[in-house]
């Protein structure tokens, strides 16, 4: 019991607080301690990662072996790995080879092009959300309106008024809107992340939050 | 109209349409360029996670440096990948302990800084009539108040207390609407960006602007 649950929750306390103090003590030897943990990390990271690879090989491969739902696919999956992996040991991963071939013409237009189908469901998921019901979605559908216009030349050529009014253009509304009321939102949001990141640091520092340790005794 | 000679540009075409086929419905060529991409990035990942993480980071300092202290960190690594193991799952407890322990150590004290006492800096900055920029001081001063004052769960909101909190909804709304349309225009972009690459790069068409 004290192996597999006190244990890792002292190691956790003692952690937590020499590198909580290492912060303010401005001395090469706390410096150190700050290496020593970023090194270290990066190598159990590293470690770690197998894990990941391990979990996404295993998920399809029994996928494959069990000919579940849509199995062929799974294979496509698991060819593209060694292909990749072949690929650079035979090419190497400078540009030109074969590596950066797969990279440049499977890997990033598949990604780009993804993405860019979001801009379809955000637009199909404004038409519920903008439907100006009370005051603040109205507030909600302007905001987002000027700000789409303001990024674009046609919201500079249709503000006519802009000649008797300096200042008043969308694309100049657009950046106020950005960087006052957008920007008070976004940092009281940041202050509560930041006061809550602190408190949930606080409790795995202080074994109040032990998740991590999983659901076994 | 200059058809692009590359082999490379038409497997791009091929798969870009091949997304792109799922705003019809989700179709065998979508779900064929969705496990190609998971497997070829997972792949790249192993690769970069070779060359550049373990390589660098564990085998020459510990093979060629002779930086046998190396052995520790890796052996909490694996210790991780015991996750695997249903028996030895509890062995992942102690470097989920150091990682865990250690950076909440350290984020600690510099979430403290730049996650609240910058953003208050930023707040607390000459404030009044007498210049524009003042006036829109205020404005994101009475903005922060108000935003926190509404995420402030542990009085009712009623009264002078819910109508600053309702103040604070008018700001999160703007905001919210703000950074929708920021994020639709760059996936319109991208989405322009593939439309051009299929017309310009692959068909020759040259688009005029």
């Amino acid at each position: 019991m004290f192996l597999k649950r006190q244990l890792p929750l002292l190691i956790t306390l003692v952690c937590g607080i020499i590198w909580g103090v290492q912060y303010f003590i401005p001395h090469p030897a706390s410096e150190a301690v700050y290496s020593f943990y970023t090194d270290w990390g990066l190598v159990i990271g590293l470690f770690a990662s197998i894990l990941g690879f391990v979990s996404i090989i295993r998920l399809h491969y029994m996928k494959v072996r069990h000919h579940a739902k849509n199995w062929q696919f799974s294979v496509v999956t698991l060819s593209a790995m060694p292909v990749m992996i072949v690929a650079a040991i035979l090419t190497g991963t400078e540009s030109g080879g074969a590596f950066m071939w797969l990279y440049n013409y499977v890997e990033v237009p598949i990604e780009a092009t993804m993405f860019s189908l979001l801009a379809f469901y955000i637009a199909s998921a404004a038409y519920r959300a903008f439907r100006a019901r009370s005051a603040q979605a109205a507030a909600l559908l302007v905001a987002a309106a000027i700000v789409m216009l303001g990024r674009v030349p046609v919201g500079a050529q249709i503000s006519f008024w802009s000649h008797l009014f300096p200042g008043t253009s969308i694309p100049q509304i657009a950046s106020w809107i950005l960087n006052v009321p957008n920007m008070a939102a976004k940092r009281a949001i940041n202050l509560g992340v930041g006061l809550g990141m602190m408190m949930v640091s606080l409790k795995i520092i202080l074994g109040i939050e032990r998740t991590y340790l999983g659901g076994q005794e | 109209m200059h058809l692009s000679p590359s082999i490379g540009v038409w497997v791009a075409v091929f798969l870009t349409l091949c997304v792109l086929s799922f705003l019809y419905k989700d179709n065998p060529f979508y779900k064929f360029a969705e496990h190609l991409v998971v497997g070829v990035s997972v792949g790249y990942g192993m690769v970069l996670w070779y060359t550049q993480g373990i390589l660098p980071k564990f085998i020459t300092p510990f093979f060629k440096e002779g930086k046998y202290i190396y052995i520790v960190p890796a052996i909490l690594g694996i210790m991780i990948t015991m996750q695997l193991v249903r028996k030895y799952a509890w062995l992942a407890r102690f470097p989920m302990a150091f990682l865990l322990g250690a950076s909440s150590g350290i984020g600690l004290p510099r979430t403290m800084q730049a996650g609240v006492i910058k953003q208050l800096e930023a707040t607390m900055v000459p404030m009044g009539f007498s210049r524009l920029q003042y006036i829109w001081n205020i404005v994101i001063f009475v903005g922060v108040l108000s935003v926190l004052i509404y995420f402030f769960f542990s009085k009712e909101h009623k009264g002078v207390f819910g109508g600053i909190a309702n103040i604070g909804i008018w700001y999160l709304m703007i905001g919210f609407g703000a950074t929708f349309g920021y994020t639709v225009m760059a996936r319109l972009s991208l989405f322009i960006g593939r439309v051009l690459f299929i017309i310009q790069t692959a068909l020759g068409i040259q688009v005029a602007g």
